[in-house]
């Protein structure tokens, strides 16, 4: 049994056989993880006791005969956003260094009642603000696949732990494409549900009108297992859906034959190169697979990314606003006024990137300036998701690029936060609408950096995106 | 020698001048809703818990937590809306309040900003027998902050301590029109809400506890002149008392700035009810952009026709329709009825024991006096008074029936008081029926007059006044059971039949 390359169905197969128990799997698996995991830094901290506790209670429902739910014994990376109870939960961030949670995320409690298994936390940008893992207070994380580049962001750590194999799955955090581009710079599959589909309580929040939690996986089934175990109404978050969750893994029949897709016209005209050429080649392959292929125009793309910009700064501001020196955060020694706590305390505390969003949002929210920016970001916002309506009357889903480059170098785009900012200009569309999207591998360019597709379908609509993505992986054309 | 002048003290304007001058008052009226449990999360809203006990992930702000909107707290906020004629709105949103400070975990408060869910009220007040409608402006829904507190501990010079318990208690905010014209409408208008909202079971407006807080914005201008003189804010009139001190305080004191030529400052000034005075808080400590947005984490307030109609449905008659009920319905006086309806137990308590006894005007008496006088000695609420409505009632109808007198019922009433029990209970145990029964009255009467032939004769030569005595006799032999207008009857009848004889 080689953990590096473990599915959902190869660890329940091992532990229906007796082939090992939860435990051993689990011990095995932080061995593993442990030893691989300063070669990229996926992994801020391991969580072995709560690990092997979760084991305990899956080899003990076995024992009984008790279904061990669909995720049992599955080692799960988790990114360091979404709150553990006992186990310390950073958010990369200075400030909450030493923070150890009183309490579970829902997609947590949802994920350990499956049977599923934290293993550790994963790095990521500061407050999972960023698109390459570099804004980490401890550090960056590399890309297994090349490791003198980025894994991509923010969820760099929970991608790169799944392309490495110290994880079987992930949960990662994705605001404006901080699932699907780690997934499309690492390799691997990155699902972004619908706003609503998975409970947010629990997750650090960043920008609560865009945040969502989504899996990562190797493959598109386990994407969709482990979703189906997370998602679902959620008393404790007010917007989480009432919408039943359907059993994504029946979708995966391989039948897609007369989806029409759609080709955003605003999305390819800029796409250049290998990510290009990758992409029409996917393109290709699904139409092999008995798609229908349209071009069509989603005219409101090009306000997207300094529309995205103005609401996730302007939530951020006050979502920020909480680590203040006051309670949990790690406070400034220095300072004798509590205004000199303040300023010290976030000063020292903020990385550049947090510091620069907090600024913006204070601005767009400022006296004076409400009505120019957040809420003309706002009417965008609702043209953008007119947009993925309309293009929903006409396609089934729509096939887009992740990124408009493969993974970069370490270094390479720190000095530049603008050009940082507009490479999330594939992703944030789908952020902005609330429509779930993932990212699928698409191929690999001559340096064998990996490519993902994204694909995107209307609101609720995970199984289309789920089928199509699985019958694509399935196509053998990739790799 | 000059003598400096303290800094502090300011020379107000004189009585002349403040009579040329016309107040322009409208309140801020902070409630906290009587839920069990606070606005957004599960905890209890309970007073006098250890500090930082009622806490919670959410109520605390830990990272991840989210608000969950109580549904209580709604239908209270909504009855304190209907309860002041507001007009509701059925789609209301949250916002974002965004300041810093130590005992607001959030970073912000989450209030409802441009879309409140209630708006457009009146409430109507009496000054000196002169009635007026007051405008309220808007009602909205908000978390409290916690406690900060700045002394009392060893290391209070420099640190202060936090207690977030109160942190995430529902509240209510009340903003009137600018309608006042004096400190007693304002006075008034307070009052007149507080009684309401303690009428629906909307808020205990326990001062002592903050569950009713008032801030005032206040400005002067000439008597006689439309424009609105530019106004302070005053905060901490957390008492009636307080209330009107500080805005008699503030109105002399714009006064006193204009006579003297100069400008009144558009600021906040807090009242300090040590001093009696209002002073300004520096500016920066207030000069807040709240950089107001709508709350991402809360869907929009819908409020469904259903539930409207529903809770429309269990709202009380309220107090100033009873009032005029009380009046026409059972002929109270104006005053009888102000006081029987200065609460909602006291007009329950009253309308019951009128109904059982049949006899209003007499319920009404005993409620405002015995019943009330005693509750007072023992510092008790009518709540919980120890004599039920019923049995108070059932006391008036004995009374009224001559079945007992009134001197009785006195004594009565002070056991039933004492054991709960009801008058009957007592009259049986300790035999105190009212003689009626005319032939054991009338061997008393005619032993009372064999006794007394002084009296008597008295009587018989026209000195009728004596009659009383003999009176009192029948009584004190009969230790007060027997019915002094029959007594009466039954000694003149045989006085004057012993003239015949
Ligand atoms: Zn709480």
């Amino acid at each position: 049994m080689k953990i590096e390359s473990l599915t959902i169905d190869a660890v329940r197969q091992a532990l229906g056989t007796r082939q090992a128990s939860a435990a051993e799997l689990t011990r095995e698996a932080l061995r593993f993880a442990e030893r691989e995991n300063p070669r990229t830094g996926a992994y801020l901290h391991f969580s072995p006791e709560r690990a092997l506790a979760a084991a305990a209670r899956v080899d003990e429902r076995l024992a009984h005969g008790e279904d061990p739910g669909p995720l049992a014994g599955v080692p799960v990376a988790v990114k360091d956003v979404i709150v553990t109870k006992g186990v310390r939960t950073t958010c990369a961030s200075k400030l909450l260094a030493n923070y150890v949670p009183p309490y579970d995320a829902t997609a947590i409690v949802r994920m350990e009642a499956a049977g599923g298994i934290v293993l550790g936390k994963t790095n990521c940008d500061e407050f999972a603000m960023g698109s390459s893992t570099e804004n980490s207070a401890f550090g960056p994380v590399r890309n297994p696949v090349a490791l003198d580049r980025v894994p991509g962001g923010s969820s760099g750590g929970s991608a790169a732990a799944v392309a490495q194999g110290t994880a079987v799955v992930a949960l990662g955090s994705d605001t404006g494409g901080s699932i699907r581009q780690p997934a499309s710079f690492c390799g691997v599959v990155g699902v972004t549900p619908t706003y609503g589909r998975v409970s947010r309580y629990g997750l650090t929040a960043f920008a609560s009108s865009l945040d969502h939690i989504g899996p990562f996986a190797r493959t598109v089934k386990d994407a969709a297992i482990l979703l189906g175990a997370i998602a679902g109404r959620d008393p404790a978050d007010s917007t989480s859906a009432e919408a039943p969750v359907p059993d994504y893994t029946a979708a995966l029949d391989g039948n897609v034959k007369g989806l029409k897709l759609g080709l955003p016209r605003e999305y390819l005209k800029d796409l250049k190169g290998e990510s290009s050429d990758l992409l029409y080649r996917g393109v290709d392959v699904l139409k092999r697979l008995g798609c229908e292929v349209r071009e069509i125009s989603m005219p409101a793309t090009d306000y997207a990314i300094a529309t995205y910009y103005i609401i996730c700064t302007a939530e951020a501001s006050s979502n920020l606003a909480r680590y203040d020196g006051v309670r949990y955060t790690t406070r400034s020694p220095h300072s004798d006024t509590l205004s000199e706590m303040y300023r010290n305390t976030r000063g020292e505390g903020f990385g550049a990137e947090c510091k620069r969003r907090i600024m913006l949002g204070t601005y767009v929210l400022s006296h004076g300036y409400y009505d120019a920016y957040y809420l003309k970001a706002q009417k965008v916002r609702a043209l953008i998701a007119r947009d993925f309506a309309r293009a929903f009357e006409q396609v089934d889903a729509i096939v887009a690029p992740v990124s408009p480059f493969p993974a970069f170098k370490l270094g390479e785009k720190l000095d530049d936060p603008m050009a940082m900012y507009l490479s999330d200009i594939y992703t944030i569309t789908g952020s902005l609408a609330g429509v779930p999207c993932m990212s699928v591998p698409c191929g690999q360019t001559a340096e064998g950096l990996p490519v993902g597709m994204q694909i995107l379908t209307r609101h609720f609509g995970e199984t289309t995106m789920f089928r199509l993505a699985h019958a694509f992986e399935q196509s053998g054309a990739v790799n | 020698m000059k003598v400096p002048m303290s800094s502090s003290a300011i020379d107000l304007a004189s009585a002349d001048a403040i009579a040329r001058y016309e107040p322009v008052i409208g309140l801020e009226i902070h409630v906290q809703l009587a839920t069990a449990t606070k606005i957004f999360c599960g905890c209890p809203t309970g007073f006098g818990a250890p500090p930082n006990t009622n806490v919670c992930p959410v109520c605390l702000g830990l990272p991840g937590a989210l608000p969950v909107l109580n549904r209580e707290a709604v239908e209270l906020a909504l009855k304190a809306a209907l309860a002041l004629n507001c007009q509701i709105h059925q789609h209301s949103r949250f916002a974002r309040k965004n300041y810093f400070y130590p005992d607001l975990p959030k970073g912000y408060q989450i209030s409802q900003y441009d879309e409140p869910f209630s708006e457009n009220g009146r409430v109507e007040i009496v000054v000196d027998g002169v009635r007026k409608s007051i405008g309220i402006t808007r009602i909205h829904m908000e978390d409290d902050a916690g406690k900060s507190m700045h002394e009392g501990f060893k290391d209070s010079a420099r640190y202060s301590y936090v207690d977030l318990n109160r942190c995430g208690t529902p509240l209510c905010e009340i903003v009137t029109e600018p309608d006042l014209r004096s400190s007693d409408e304002a006075y008034a208008l307070l009052t007149e809400i507080k009684q309401v909202l303690q009428f629906v079971g909307v808020s205990t407006c326990d001062m002592e506890k903050g569950h009713l807080r008032c801030d005032a914005n206040v400005s002067v201008r000439p008597r006689g002149t439309l424009p609105f003189g530019t106004k302070a804010e005053v905060k901490n009139l957390n008492s009636f008392r307080f209330l009107k001190q500080a805005l008699d305080y503030e109105i002399a004191r714009q006064v006193a700035v204009i006579e003297s030529g100069g400008t009144v400052e558009q600021e906040t000034r807090l009242y300090d009810p040590d001093s009696g005075e209002t002073a300004g808080m520096r500016s920066k400590e207030h000069a807040h952009d709240y950089r107001y947005f709508p709350e991402p984490d809360l869907v929009p307030l819908r409020i469904a026709d259903e539930w409207l109609s529903a809770i429309r449905a269990t709202m009380p008659e309220l107090p100033g329709r009873k009032r005029a009920r009380f009046i026409s319905e059972f002929g109270l006086r104006e005053y009888d009825a102000d006081v029987l309806t200065s609460t909602r137990a006291a007009s329950e308590y009253f309308e019951t024991a009128a109904r059982v006894s049949g006899e209003p005007r007499a319920a009404a008496n005993w409620v405002m006096g015995d019943l009330m006088g005693l509750l007072k000695t023992e510092a008790r609420d009518i709540a919980d008074a120890p004599v039920s409505a019923g049995n108070l009632g059932d006391l008036v109808k004995r009374i009224a029936a001559g079945e007992i007198s009134g001197k009785m019922a006195k004594e009565i009433f002070a056991k039933m008081f004492a054991s709960g029990e009801p008058a009957a209970a007592i009259i049986e145990r300790e035999g105190l029926k009212q003689i009626s029964d005319t032939d054991e009255l009338q061997r008393t009467v005619a032993d009372v007059i064999a006794k007394n032939p002084k009296q008597v004769e008295q009587y018989k030569g026209g000195k009728t006044a004596v009659l009383n005595y003999l009176v009192g006799q029948v009584m004190r032999a009969t230790r007060g059971q027997a019915n002094v207008a029959a007594v009466t009857e039954l000694l003149k009848k045989m006085l004057g039949a012993d003239r015949i004889c």
